[in-house]
């Protein structure tokens, strides 16, 4: 009588599997991005008749992330900018300014992005990032340009807290109406975005309570006074800032958050199936509240972080070009509400609206209002392309062509 | 047991506790109607009377069974005293410059069509499963390449048609990705959104650059003189005024409710329309084509909602400006959702809309409020909020909405 046993493995087959999970994810966000970028690139082609190569190189080149490897080469080869800067310090030195500028787009991008995944983590679609990144700007801008005498430290903490509360109230908003009357919080979101506008509008406006006191023609708030304004890391006017450091420490928090906390554990059980949360004993509408409600947290800090850390001023036309709490929906999506993978997606949209930008990009290569909407049609299509299980599927069925280490069944005789 | 006896069972009675909070609702917008022009009651009894009335009505139908009904009744009533009280402080000319009821009724028409427009399309692709969070992606396709189509064709009909076809086309990406794709139908109207954004932003540029579009045939006005001179002349004034100098699509729109409800519930297609949105399986089961039928309903809601948006840019403003339809797309979902799915309750719903977007850059010309002016804005986007906080009653959507469906 022959038995089958089973001989051992170098690991279980449930380690090589989720590495595979694991591998399939960051493969298929990648295989996302480029998929985007070239359908992105047939639009320049079909539209301008022109090569997207050289767009994308000198987009490339605006983001400033040759800075980091700028001892090994020379900026200018991997740039194609020649012409451009006579000199290698030229480049390098404009590329560092460059580089400042995508990390502090990485910063807000890293806050709204979280705003939109930890409310995704417990299965609701929190649109409203723009919302209540306005909502937070104004309560910055109210405490920033008040309070002159305050200590440093004590200023900035109280700007940063309230405005992360009142993002977290605005957004509370479509998280009560969910928990309560089950009203959508896609539609209420979007309403409380559209409403925080035009709240901002007015309080901007000639004659608004927040517009300045001293240029009275202009619909422009004070500026912050300075001990309110973070300090500054690296550069000099507008240079990186610390609220880099607090978007990392965000992000740390929000992965203890989800992980390892009992109300992360709710929320995450509310995402998968919120009647078994309900037999569970978890309160659903309760988790709906919160999650919401720290989700509108990071997107208000996501605001005071920006006016604080280097706008110093806001008025109606930067209410108006305000889009960052929108890239949030792309920086989350790509990014599987993860925080690993939050962080990589955040700097990709930074660098790529750094680089889009009609101060970095060289209009004989491609004109900077075209690629700003260039970079929203390719944020359009990551998120069109994450939505679709297809990616997924044919990437985990090629997984079978992959070696895996396999339960050898070994015949003994008996 | 006969057949009539049974019938007779089956009738539904006459429900006193429902009339009595429709009653109370009445009450409540009477108590507020009254303080306005043409009547601008100034006594404050009269509209704190009809108001408790109305409370009074409401609390009855609240004890009597209808909670909700009963309660919004009593709600409004109450809001009714409050805003009549509050107009009453107001001066009469003030109230008159913003309250004159055929212009309001013109422009309550036309700022409800876009909404009417988007909605219908919406009703079509939701009442088939697939909910159609793209609207408002739909309807900007329609706004730019509507005009651009009447100005490349110099036809303004032509540009309704290439409008259209943006729309579905726009629409049939959506449709690919949540029908075969079977994507996260919220996620997929999300990127829609944002690709018909960046899309008709950078084609905008690409072609019009700064100048803007100029120059460019507009959909004509139907002119209705005959209205002028039906008697009483208050009456045919006020007809003359609210009605006839209406856009040509204004009247499509209305057109298009009525053939939506012909469609959706007079006819095969509609039946199938509704099974494959209530039921899929068992419409496939009896070999109804799920998928068919809602790649139809998907790309018509798409071409449905490129119409208001051509409406919007050829009909209503003559121009474009990117990101033009602010939200309307998201305002005709709620719209949809307050109508509970049915073409006429999504027609009062978009009126209803229509209406706070009408009387917001009339409360702005008042003097004393012209600093708040900006505020007004947000009052078609607060009354969405507020209805879609399910005032009236629960929404039903279709069963299967949604879900993608899986062919087996």
């Amino acid at each position: 009588m022959s038995q089958v046993d089973t001989a051992p493995v170098d690991e279980a087959p449930t380690v090589a599997v989720g590495r595979y999970q694991q591998a399939g994810g960051f493969l298929t966000a990648l295989i996302t991005t480029l998929l985007a970028f070239l359908v992105g690139g047939l639009v320049v082609v079909a539209t301008t008749g022109r090569n997207p190569l050289p767009v994308y190189r000198g987009i490339f080149d605006g983001t400033g992330l040759t800075w980091l490897i700028h001892p090994l080469v020379d900026v200018r080869t991997i740039g194609g900018t020649h012409d451009l800067y006579r000199t290698e310090a030229d480049a390098v030195a404009v590329a560092a300014i460059s580089l400042q500028q995508t990390l502090i787009l990485t910063t807000t991008l890293i806050l709204t992005g979280l705003a939109v995944a930890f409310a995704f983590r417990a299965g609701l679609f929190n649109i409203g990032g723009q919302g209540q990144y306005l909502i937070g700007i104004m309560v910055a801008v109210g405490i920033g340009t008040s309070f002159a005498g305050m200590p440093r430290g004590l200023h900035v903490l109280l700007g940063l807290v309230c405005a992360a509360l009142a993002g977290a109230l605005w957004a509370g908003i479509a998280g009560l109406m969910r928990a309560t009357v089950g009203a959508h919080e896609v539609i209420t979101t979007i309403m409380l975005n559209w409403i925080a506008y035009w709240i901002a509008s007015y309080a901007f406006s000639l004659g608004g309570p927040l517009q300045s006191d001293t240029q009275t023609s202009v619909p422009i708030s004070n500026d912050v006074v300075d001990s309110a304004k973070l300090h500054v890391l690296w550069g000099g006017l507008q240079g990186l800032h610390i609220g880099f450091l607090l978007a990392l420490g965000a992000l740390a928090a929000f992965w203890a958050l989800i992980n390892r906390s009992t109300l992360g554990f709710g929320m995450r059980a509310v995402g998968h199936n919120p009647e078994a949360a309900r037999y569970g004993g978890i309160s659903v509408g309760r988790s709906y509240f919160l999650a919401m409600a720290i989700a509108g947290g990071f997107a208000g800090l996501a605001g005071a972080v920006d006016l604080l850390g280097w706008q110093h001023r806001y008025g109606v036309s930067d209410v108006q070009g305000a889009e960052l709490g929108f890239v949030g929906i792309a920086v989350a999506l790509l990014g599987r509400n993860t925080a690993f993978g939050i962080l990589c997606s955040s700097l990709l949209f930074g660098a790529l609206l750094t680089g889009a930008n009609t101060r970095n990009l060289d209009p004989s290569i491609f004109d900077p209002e075209l690629a700003g909407n260039l970079t929203l049609i390719i944020q359009g299509l990551v998120v069109l392309f994450v939505g679709a299980d297809l990616l997924v599927i044919s990437i985990w069925r090629a997984r079978r062509r992959l070696p895996l280490p396999r339960r050898r069944p070994r015949e003994v005789r008996a | 047991m006969s057949v009539a006896s049974v019938a007779e069972r089956a009738t539904v009675r006459f429900d006193v506790a429902k009339a009595a909070g429709i009653v109370a609702i009445a009450l409540g917008a009477l108590a507020f109607w009254v303080t306005l022009p043409p009547l601008t009651v100034r006594t404050q009894a009269v509209p704190i009377t009809l108001g408790l009335a109305g409370i009074a009505s409401g609390l009855w139908s609240w004890r009597h069974g209808h909670v909700r009904l009963g309660w919004t009744g009593v709600m409004i009533a109450f809001l009714g005293i409050i805003v009549g009280l509050f107009a009453m402080q107001a001066a009469v000319g003030n109230l008159e410059v913003v309250i004159t009821w055929s212009a309001l009724t013109a422009a309550t028409l036309r700022f409800a069509t876009p909404l009417i427009f988007a909605a219908i399309g919406g009703l079509f692709s939701e009442r088939s499963g697939v909910v159609n969070i793209g609207l408002e992606g739909m309807m900007l396709m329609g706004a730019f390449f509507g005009i651009y189509g009447a100005d490349v064709t110099d036809s303004w009909w032509l540009g309704i048609l290439i409008g259209m076809g943006a729309g579905a086309a726009l629409a049939f990406v959506h449709a690919v990705f949540s029908i075969h794709l079977r994507a996260d139908q919220i996620v997929s109207g999300t990127a829609i959104n944002f690709l018909a954004l960046g899309l008709t932003g950078y084609l905008f540029i690409d072609l019009y650059g700064t100048e803007g579009t100029g120059e460019v045939p507009a959909v004509p006005d139907v002119h209705l003189d005959f209205l002028g001179r039906i008697p009483p002349e208050g009456l045919g004034n006020f007809l003359e005024r609210a009605f006839g100098q209406l856009n040509l699509m204004i009247w499509l729109a209305l057109l298009t409710v009525v053939l939506a409800y012909i469609v959706i519930f007079r006819t095969t297609l509609g039946l199938r329309i509704r099974s494959v949105g209530e039921h899929p399986r068992a419409a496939d089961t009896v070999g109804i084509s799920v998928y068919g039928v809602r790649y139809l309903a998907v790309t018509t809601s798409g071409a449905l909602a490129a119409l208001g948006g051509v409406y919007l840019s050829i009909g209503f403003v003559h121009s474009f400006t990117e990101n033009m339809t602010a939200g309307r797309g998201f305002i005709a979902l709620a719209a949809l959702i307050f109508g509970k799915w049915r073409p006429f309750g999504v027609l009062g719903a978009a009126l209803l809309f229509g209406f706070a977007s009408a009387v917001a850059p009339r409360l702005e010309n008042v003097e004393s409020w012209a600093t708040y002016g900006t505020l007004f804005q947000t009052l078609p986007y607060l009354l969405t909020l507020i209805a879609v906080a399910g005032l009236i009653g629960r929404s039903i959507p279709p069963a299967a909405i949604g879900r993608p469906y899986e062919k087996q």
